[in-house]
């Protein structure tokens, strides 16, 4: 039978996932964003899991607030990527540094 | 059976997806990955019981913000062959650091167990006479309703932080002026003359 420690290591392993994306793809500002959904979403499994397991309706609700977070990190690091690759022509991490003032 | 059959087939779906969203070379693959792994976690969200969450992933998600995603991912002319030069170097380190965290994970799960829950320690207990979305829909707009409009104030934020931030004035366009239109009157515009036969007009 399925259990709730099941959804706990598909949870986990796709944070895994997600750590190790923002780790391989460091100069690829989209696929850092990607691996940051992933994380997101390996989040609400857990929380998704949890609520379902122990009957508790709290952790759809937060889980609904996360969702609301997610969307709107991604709105602003997306536009601050276009505005970044409007002024540089690329949009390597490395050269982030320089965008002071 | 069924339902573990289900869940084996959700669950490898959804972690292998997320792999190839990390790994593979184009990231227009990626999105389409990506969409993959969250249509694969509804699926999960459904097996447990969580319909509305579901399809909050499905609508909010694979509708709005992985399309968000491709159109800037097309949008953008980027050579991303380049961008991948430090792909090798990074993943050894990579891995080990992932490898360490799941091993941490994966032993805290194994340690840990949810003690006996009381029903009356429940901040909010699942009513089962009721739907999933019914009863998200009475917690929601009662007992969170605060958080519930601070969560539109964060989404409103970002909606206007969005468009301060790509929107530009750009120069030599020629934009339609409405009240320069409006005020415009036949005596200022158009002049009679009485032209003589025979002659060219000067303007």
């Amino acid at each position: 039978m399925i259990g709730l420690q099941h959804y706990m290591v598909v949870s986990a392993i796709l944070f895994v996932m997600g750590v190790l994306g923002i780790f391989i793809n460091r100069k690829n500002v989209i696929i850092i964003l990607m691996a940051i959904e992933l994380i997101l979403l390996s989040v609400n499994i857990n929380l998704v899991a949890f609520s379902a397991f122990l009957g508790d309706l709290v952790g759809q609700v937060f889980s609904m607030f996360v969702l609301t977070v997610a969307a709107g990190e991604a709105a602003i690091g997306l536009a601050i990527l276009v505005i970044y690759f409007r002024g540089r022509g690329t949009i390597a991490v490395d050269d982030v540094n320089r965008m002071k003032g | 059976m069924i339902h573990v059959l289900a869940f084996y087939l959700f669950a490898i779906l959804v972690v292998s997806s997320g792999a190839l969203t990390i790994l593979s070379r184009n990231p227009v693959h990626s999105v389409l990955w990506l969409i993959l792994a969250f249509f694969n976690a509804a699926g999960l969200m459904i097996l447990l019981g969580a319909e509305f969450i579901a399809m909050l992933l499905v609508i909010v998600y694979v509708g709005a913000v992985v399309v968000l995603f491709l159109f800037v991912v097309m949008m953008l002319d980027i050579d991303f062959a380049e961008l991948r030069a430090g792909f090798v170097s990074y993943l050894p380190f990579g891995l080990l650091i992932a490898l360490v965290l799941l091993a941490e994970i994966v032993l805290g799960i194994g340690l840990w167990s949810a003690g006996p829950v009381e029903l009356a320690q429940r901040a909010a207990p699942a009513n089962p006479e009721l739907s999933n979305i019914q009863a998200i829909g009475g917690i929601l707009y009662t007992r969170y309703i605060f958080l519930f409009e601070a969560a539109g104030i964060v989404l409103l934020v970002a909606m206007i932080g969005a468009i301060v931030l790509t929107h530009r004035a750009r120069g030599g366009v020629r934009g339609q002026n409405v009240a320069k239109q409006n005020r415009r009157r036949p005596q200022d515009a158009v002049r009679n003359i009485n032209q003589p036969v025979g002659q060219g007009v000067e303007l």
